[in-house]
């Protein structure tokens, strides 16, 4: 027994040393889990995209049909749950072990990889898609144009944030959905005497409180206030608009504007859908794409006709244009810059003609969604449930009529800013920093 | 930490003989290729990614384009920035309190399992239950059960549970120090279990004869002769802290803002949300030198002496 604890303990310290290794290990460049699975570069042409419904079956049809089509070029996929993309792509891309055809959100990641020379410009190919070109909401191609061209095609679905309402919860106080911020802070203390909790947030997702602080920015100040900080211009989150956004932020916080306990919940869960269609909160600022959930999990909430829905309201005084909106202006497509020509080429041809063709856009409207393209408005007709109808519509005029469609913060900030500002929006919200502090952390690292 | 911890405890046994016998100096010929295996894996896993963290640390790399060298600027920033400090603070407090949490319950259950009663092996597999459960599953089903409005608390209408759990940054940490403590308990009192039974039943009868009772035997030969064991299980739950991630990401994220983030989470969010490889892997490198501290520094607690647990006591 006498020499044995030393031994253990030398192993034990061993240990320890391995177990910070396992630790750091993940971070070095070694790791590179995306050289071992998945249809890597260079052997033919591949695509990644998200798995989830109803998303992931119409991309999946979109790359049946280009094969049945193609049987000499076809394209092999690879599907991935969200977080395990975001994670995985971004490695795969930097070790040049891609996927030809190379899925996001546009915006600041896709600046990151045009930094990075990984993605192809297609602004000269796609100036030729004349009908491809025409078809698509013009708001859509601001987060894929870096420096004025072109790396990305807009895809997929247009998803502007909206406020959502219980009309139940409206009922039982008696009043009416707000038409300005003054309006929302009024009915707050109406429905915490209820026990009814104004508005349902997810706040340990962060990305879920900064869709408020997007609002609040743009009705305040306008829509240039976020683009000066996009710019990357000095001091840009201290403009006395953002200082005053912030501060009404942090206002409606303190006056228990907040379901109890909204820091430790998730969006990830639903669980913020879940409170709104429980009744447990009254108003709920979030995505188009949570309505599928809330029809589907939310009982007759929304075949009932209980669920409403607007614009975010303006603020008294603000400079901001009523009908702006932010959100996902559109999903975007982008080519390796280190795929072969002939990889090129398909991946080309495969998104124009199968990314909006017609069954694609058949399909989005079916599911609920609004397609980037115009001739969506066309389709909504032949829809015949009633509460979808009036959804996709006014889905559709959102994002038509807004004067600016802002991409999501987080998104359109490249990876390093939005970490920050997401941290930061996390401890705004726990009160546990001042707006002032807030803007000091921010200009810290803008341009960055 | 569970990964660790088995292939160490059966290691001691094994030693002892070679300890015993003297005769290690004429065996370690044969002896020396046996480690080649593991002192490969331990080369290509261990010590090429630690070398390939320092050298990353001294270069700007977002992970995607190339790397640059640029010197000593990641420690500068790194260790200059605020939120590192929070870090290493959040780590050491989680780290103590929950030491301070784990090693008397241990200490007592590993004691009241040491006895050979029927009963008390039938409890001793009840206890082990929380070790068997990977770290993700608890997260979850915690994060389900403290929920303050569709959790335990809010469905049996008990008031005192239907707190901000994780919404509040104290309520937070203790909730991360609770799980981890009921999680690891039951490893730690099986080494306690296993450091009782090693202690000579003659002590005990002695202290009897003696007139001393439970409680002064406890105090004065238990704990005295489970010093060596204390200092092991400590070194585990010491070390072993220093790299909770995945109980403390998927429960928290590091919230509510950042009163949860730990060194090995700041690590993290640094390389792979943020995009700078070179400061998490500054990060990384003083986790390394933490665990590298503190594990000798327990080993000296330890002291040097060779002397047998019987004679000091």
């Amino acid at each position: 027994m006498t020499t044995s604890r030393r031994t253990f303990l030398g192993m034990v310290g061993g240990g320890a040393l391995a177990a910070g290794l396992a630790a750091c290990g993940s971070s070095g460049p070694s790791s590179t889990p995306g050289s071992t699975t998945g249809a890597a570069a260079g052997s033919g042409t591949t695509y990644w995209f998200l798995t989830g419904q109803p998303q992931q079956a119409i991309r999946e049809a979109q790359v049946k049909r280009f094969n049945d089509a193609n049987p000499n070029t076809k394209i092999k996929t690879t599907e991935f749950q969200n977080d395990a993309f975001k994670a995985k792509i971004k490695t795969a891309i930097g070790a040049g072990q891609g996927p030809t055809l190379i899925w996001g959100w546009g915006g600041g990641g896709l600046k990151a990889y045009v930094e990075a020379g990984q993605v192809e410009d297609l602004t000269d190919w796609f100036n030729g898609q004349t009908d491809l070109k025409n078809s698509i909401f013009p708001s859509a191609f601001t987060a894929a144009t870096v420096n004025g061209k072109l790396y990305a095609v807009p895809g997929e679905t247009v998803t502007p944030i909206v406020l959502f309402y219980d009309k139940r919860s409206f009922e039982k106080i008696g009043a009416q959905p707000p038409q300005s911020w003054g309006d929302i802070m009024d009915l707050v203390p109406k429905f915490n005497e209820k026990g009814i909790a104004p508005f349902s947030l997810g706040g340990q997702s962060r990305w879920t409180n900064m869709m408020w602080l997007e609002f609040l920015f743009d009705r305040i100040g306008g829509s240039e206030v976020f683009q000066n900080i996009y710019d990357g211009k000095k001091d840009g989150w201290s403009d006395p608009s953002a200082l005053k956004a912030l501060d009404e932020m942090q206002k409606l916080i303190k006056a228990n504007g907040f379901i109890k306990g909204f820091s430790s919940i998730t969006a990830d869960s639903n669980a913020d859908q879940a409170l709104l269609y429980t009744g447990k909160a009254a108003m709920m600022l979030h995505g188009a794409w949570t309505y599928g959930n809330m029809k589907s999990s939310g009982k007759d909430f929304v075949t009932g006709g209980h669920l409403g829905y607007m614009n975010f309201p303006p603020v008294d005084g603000g400079k901001g244009d009523p009908s702006d909106t932010v959100g996902n202006p559109g999903q975007y497509m982008s080519i390796s810059s280190k795929a072969s020509s002939g990889d090129k080429d398909t991946a080309k041809k495969f998104i124009a003609n199968n990314t909006l063709d017609d069954a694609t856009v058949d399909a989005w409207v079916k599911s609920g969604n609004i397609p980037v393209v115009k001739s969506a408005k066309d389709k909504l007709s032949s829809i015949t449930d009633k509460n979808d109808s009036e959804w996709l519509n006014f889905v559709y005029d959102t994002a038509a009529n807004a004067k600016n469609f802002a991409q999501s913060w987080d998104q359109a900030l490249s990876p390093t800013q939005a970490e920050t500002l997401l941290d930061n929006i996390a401890k705004l919200f726990q009160l546990s920093i001042s707006p002032q502090q807030f803007a000091d952390n921010m200009n810290a690292v803008i341009g960055q | 930490m569970t990964v660790t911890a088995p292939p160490v405890v059966p290691a001691t046994g094994r030693n002892v003989s070679s300890g015993a016998g003297g005769s290690s100096v004429g065996r370690s010929g044969p002896v020396a290729w046996m480690v080649l295996p593991a002192l490969v894996l331990f080369v290509v896993f261990g010590v090429v990614p630690l070398v390939g963290v320092v050298v990353l640390s001294f270069t700007q790399w977002d992970g995607l384009g190339p790397i640059h060298a640029n010197g000593l600027a990641n420690w500068r920033t790194v260790l200059s920035d605020p939120q590192t400090w929070h870090s290493v603070l959040v780590t050491f407090e989680i780290m103590i309190l929950s030491w301070a949490v784990q090693t008397p319950m241990s200490l007592l259950l590993g004691t009241f399992l040491a006895g050979r009663q029927r009963y008390r092996a039938f409890l001793a597999v009840l206890y082990f239950i929380p070790l068997l459960l990977s770290s993700a599953a608890i997260a979850i089903t915690y994060k389900a059960l403290l929920d303050p409005n569709f959790g335990l608390g809010a469905g049996l209408h008990i008031d005192f549970l239907t707190q901000d759990w994780l919404g509040k940054s104290n309520l937070a940490i203790a909730v991360v120090i609770f799980i981890v403590s009921w999680q690891f308990i039951p490893f730690h009192s099986l080494i306690y279990q296993g450091g009782v039974r090693q202690i000579p039943t003659t002590m005990y009868e002695a202290a009897s004869i003696d007139g001393a009772g439970r409680i002064r035997q406890f105090f004065s030969i238990t704990v005295p002769q489970l010093k060596y064991t204390i200092i092991t299980s400590s070194t585990l739950m010491v070390v072993g802290s220093l790299t909770f991630f995945d109980l403390i990401f998927v429960l928290t994220a590091g919230g509510p803002g950042d009163a949860t983030r730990v060194l090995a989470l700041d690590m993290y969010k640094r390389g792979f949300m943020s995009n700078q490889m070179g400061p998490a892997s500054v990060i990384a490198s003083i986790i390394v030198l933490l665990g590298l501290a503190l594990a000798l520094l327990l080993r000296r607690l330890g002291g040097s002496t060779t002397a047998s647990q019987q004679e000091g006591a």
